[in-house]
């Protein structure tokens, strides 16, 4: 047993990783070894899992605590949740395992040149390819933790978060074997935007896929996505990777963090950036450069948050935060734009017949 | 766009001192109430200002060439080809700017039948294009030797012996009336040439712009033209017999010969050496026919080309030499060309969702770029080559009204209609047959004078983008390709417009190569201006020709005032890589040399920086 039994970097891990890490840190693996820069970090894997409740003697008692639940027993469910969480999460991690996530950890924030470096920490369930990958409490995500201690106990967190409620009805549903349903955790650098926002590699307004579109705002990236901005707004031809449109919008407020505390608030933007560009030249058209490699990747459209970090006004760190495929334009029943006809004549014909609409 | 509103014709705006100008063109192009039915249709029709090819006022002559395709375009689509659902393009003037409006045709029931006619005549030049289109090409070249062999006789005191001992039975007289009417016929033939192809060229290409627009909506028009570009295009020709002389002197030893003087000096210089005789015989060689090339569209009389002043093509030449002695490659970028144009039409085809679409795709680009370097060439004939000759043919017609007192100058030759001209020579040849005195001195110096006045006055004055009601679609593939008149780009020009009205520092214009710069304008008013150029300059010119082409070498965007995405301009930059904005209607007369400008060539925006 070494650190790789317990603790995995994003970059070693691929698809064939997933019963290890889970899919979330499988497919960062994945994006890094297609040259997409995605934030640093480490899976914790589900033998740290498992061997944290061995170690606590947790694997049987957790076993027998979920004995003889039942579906319609709600108030059982609640309670047995309620205590398998209390034992993981009041469980000890020993040592050679606390070693392990910690050297891994200062090695992020080395790597970042960051002391004391904010992660996210998410559960990367081992199932997220069922229908309804929440049995496996996948949502649990804390941002902006720091220091070995907290990211610890955030870890336990997300482990705990195998047994909600919820997680526990849908494998009774299901007919899963509480003791074979496995965690891992994503322990991931949490990216302080200058600039961030959305990207889509079609444009979402007409379904052209030879159209990438990309939306920012200052700061986080959150300002995009929930609309409360009006974002600038790019339109770069994916063949010539020329930006054809751009539009500099007002934007009013941006999310950012106080440094000291690590809080999200919401700010106004001075009067002097508000109509300024958020995002240069050069970092659209980078942009623009990963977006095709990763719908190249995916072999679909895609939705991507990404994010840019600096400390100068003119260099950045792009990073690609999440990806998703595109779900409006790639539900369209795909047709031929016109009937097939045997002679460019009868395609004239038909081209005239139209002609344009004026009105 | 119910938005979109437009003067009526019959109350357009009238220019206090013009009053009378109507009898400067043919009377059938004047928006008239004097007939109900007639009144109504006018009124009803979407007129729109042909900025494109007369960013000014018509000349009485010059006229000629509206006319001449006002004829030509129509009858291939109503009556040669028969476009099954448009008729021709009518045309009206006012305050000397012509308006124009594309004819649907009226009856539905007919467009079976023209569909069915459409197939096999169409369909056969599709078919036979190369050979058919080889055949034109021997047309216009009989047909320029034909105007190139028309003499124009000056009048004798009296006839040569040999009229009578020969017994040729005709007077000098009546052969300037001939030669005269010669000239004429010839133009108008030539123009009906120019549109044996046209017509389907546009139609092919616009089938085209429409499918690629209907798979990728956000696709600029100016990457489809890249995409059926020609490579081997004549219009480039011109230049590149610059390029050839510019190498040719620096291998000869002669370039120190070339950069000192003028033509003439240069010419002279240069027979003094072997080596001088041989660059200067190459140099008499690319005369004709490429140094008819004119330094503005041709479209007007004092477009004058190459040969008209060679001073222009030897300074042009000059940028040349200058990059070979500091050893710059100044070939023309082909091989980037191509494989640009390859990966564009490949890379866009993949992105297709189904194999009908590229099945379609590949028979559409196939028939476009088979017809497209028709679209592109047919120019250099026509415009340049043809009316070039044409032009000068002309003065020399125009030196004997001079000559006669007929007119006071040559160059005002061009403020009397082609139908004055011929009365005047009538009056004029009548006189030296019969002895007397002709009336023509009593009467056009005057009118002459008055017309100049007018058409100051027509020069000051902004005529509206259009007149007239807006329709509910438009069939013309002319009015779509080349005027670009579709709902969506009449409502951008005119938010655009908008815009720049109220924006002082905004000037807007067609968006014809894409990229954006930033840099100091230079504004060429004329060719012969483009020595001025430094390096990374933008050009700020009313219109480019190939003539132009040296000046591309130099700058880093290009602005013009008229021209749609297939103008020279727009072409050229592409092929380069330039930004360019065209069209804009007033960038020489708004930029200033010296300015600091931001072109944006993707949408056509101009920002006035410092």
């Amino acid at each position: 047993m070494d650190a790789s039994t317990y603790v995995l970097p994003f970059e070693v891990c691929d698809l064939s990783f997933v019963n290890r890490v889970g899919g979330k840190c499988a497919s960062l693996g994945e994006l890094i070894k297609a040259g997409i820069p995605v934030p640093p970090g480490f899976a914790i894997t589900t033998e740290a899992y498992q061997s944290f409740l061995d170690d606590n003697g947790l694997t049987d008692k957790v076993n027998k605590r979920m004995d003889g639940l039942e579906l319609s027993l709600l108030d059982e469910i609640d309670r047995a949740s309620q205590d398998v969480r209390n034992w993981i999460e009041a469980g000890i991690i020993h040592e050679y395992l606390e070693d392990y996530i910690a050297d891994h950890y200062r090695l992020l924030s080395r790597r970042t040149r960051t002391p004391a470096l904010p992660v996210a920490v998410r559960s990367s369930a081992t199932a997220e390819d069922l229908p309804d990958a929440s049995f496996a409490g996948q949502q649990e995500t804390y941002l902006w933790v720091r220091g070995v201690d907290d990211l610890l106990d955030r870890a336990r967190k997300c482990w705990s978060s195998l047994f909600t409620p919820r997680a526990i009805s849908y494998r009774i549903k299901m007919g899963f074997d509480h003791s074979k349903v496995l965690i891992s955790v994503a322990v991931q650098k949490m990216v302080r935007s200058f600039t961030a926002g959305v990207m889509f590699t079609l444009n979402p307004a007409t379904g052209d896929e030879a159209t990438i579109v990309i939306d920012s705002n200052w700061g986080f990236g959150e300002s995009v996505v929930s609309g409360e901005v009006t974002p600038d707004q790019f339109l770069i031809n994916k063949i010539t990777m020329d930006v054809v449109r751009k539009t500099v919008s007002d934007k009013h407020i941006y999310y950012t963090t106080d440094p000291g505390t690590d809080e999200v608030k919401k700010l106004e933007v001075d009067e002097e950036r508000r109509k300024s560009q958020s995002i240069l030249d050069q970092e659209i058209i980078e942009l623009a450069r990963l977006g095709k490699i990763i719908e190249k990747h995916y072999g679909k459209p895609m939705d991507i948050e990404w994010a840019v970090e600096k400390s100068l006004p003119h260099k950045g760190e792009i990073y690609i935060v999440q990806s998703r495929p595109e779900t409006v334009w790639s539900q369209k029943e795909v047709k031929p734009i016109t009937e097939a006809k045997a002679s460019v004549v009868e395609h004239i014909v038909a081209g005239l017949m139209q002609g344009k609409k004026m009105k | 766009m119910a938005e979109l509103k437009f003067p009526n014709p019959h109350q357009a705006e009238r220019i206090p001192g013009t009053e009378g100008w109507e009898r400067m063109y043919p009377y059938h192009y004047q928006f008239s109430t004097d007939d109900p039915t007639r009144a109504k249709y006018e009124e009803n029709m979407f007129w729109f200002y042909d900025g494109l090819h007369y960013p000014e006022p018509m000349y009485p002559f010059d006229i000629i060439w509206d006319e001449a395709w006002f004829l030509a375009l129509s009858q291939f689509n109503t009556r040669i080809f028969i476009v099954p659902p448009a008729l021709g393009i009518d045309h009206r003037i006012h305050n000397g700017y012509i308006y124009i409006t594309p004819l649907p045709v009226p009856n539905p029931e007919d467009i079976p039948k023209r569909v069915e006619l459409f197939m096999k005549r169409a369909g056969y030049y599709y078919q036979n294009w190369d050979r058919l289109h080889d055949q034109w090409e021997e047309k216009m070249k009989n047909l320029i030797k034909e105007l190139v062999d028309c003499e124009i006789p000056v009048l004798p005191e009296m006839e040569d012996e040999s009229v009578v001992t020969e017994g040729i039975g005709i007077s000098t007289g009546y052969k300037l009336l001939n030669a005269y009417d010669k000239l004429i016929d010839l133009g108008i033939k030539c123009w009906q040439y120019h549109f044996e192809f046209l017509n389907l060229g546009y139609a092919a290409y616009v089938v085209f712009v429409d499918f690629c627009q209907k798979a990728f909506p956000d696709i600029p028009l100016q990457r489809i033209t890249q995409m059926v570009g020609g490579i081997d295009v004549i219009i480039y020709r011109p230049d590149e017999e610059l390029k050839k002389l510019a190498k040719m002197a620096v291998e000869l030893g002669v370039d120190d010969v070339a950069m000192s003087g003028n033509a003439a000096s240069v010419l002279k210089a240069m027979e003094g050496t072997a080596n001088g005789k041989k660059w200067l015989q190459a140099f008499n060689g690319a005369r004709d026919p490429w140094f008819h090339v004119s330094t503005g569209t041709g479209w007007y009389h004092h477009d004058r080309s190459w040969n008209d002043d060679l001073d222009i093509p030897l300074d042009a030449m000059r940028i040349y030499i200058e990059k070979v002695r500091k050893g710059e490659n100044i070939s023309r970028p082909t091989q980037k060309v191509i494989e640009e144009r390859e990966k564009l039409a490949s890379e866009y085809r993949a992105l297709l969702k189904t194999d009908q679409d590229r099945a379609t795709f590949d028979q559409m680009l196939g028939t476009s770029r088979t017809v497209f370097p028709y679209v592109e060439n047919h120019l250099f004939y026509v415009e340049h080559w043809f009316h070039s000759i044409f032009w000068n043919k002309m003065r020399e017609v125009a030196a004997i009204l001079v000559d006669h007192k007929f007119i006071k100058d040559v160059e005002d030759v061009w403020y009397l209609k082609r139908s004055e001209i011929k009365d005047a020579l009538w009056d004029l040849v009548t006189a030296w047959a019969t002895g007397c005195n002709a009336r023509g001195p009593l009467i056009w110096p005057k009118e002459i004078e008055w017309r100049k006045e007018v058409m100051k006055k027509f020069r000051q004055w902004t005529p509206p983008d259009a007149m007239g009601m807006v329709p509910e679609t438009i069939t013309e593939p002319f009015t779509i390709v080349l005027w670009g008149i579709t709902s969506d780009s009449m409502a951008q020009w005119a938010k655009l417009k908008a815009i720049a009205d109220s924006d002082l520092s905004k000037i807007v214009g067609f968006p014809g190569s894409p990229g954006t710069v930033e840099g100091v304008v230079r504004v060429c008013r004329t060719v012969s201006e483009i020595g001025q150029l430094r390096e990374g300059e933008i050009l700020v010119a009313p219109t480019t020709s190939p003539s132009w082409a040296p000046a591309f070498q130099k700058i880093k965007a290009a602005i013009t005032d008229v021209g749609g995405v297939m103008c020279h301009a727009a072409i050229v930059c592409r092929e380069y890589g330039l930004p360019a904005v065209v069209g804009t209607g007033s960038a020489t007369s708004r930029l200033k040399t010296g300015q600091r400008i931001k072109v944006n060539g993707a949408t056509g925006e101009i920002d006035i920086l410092g």
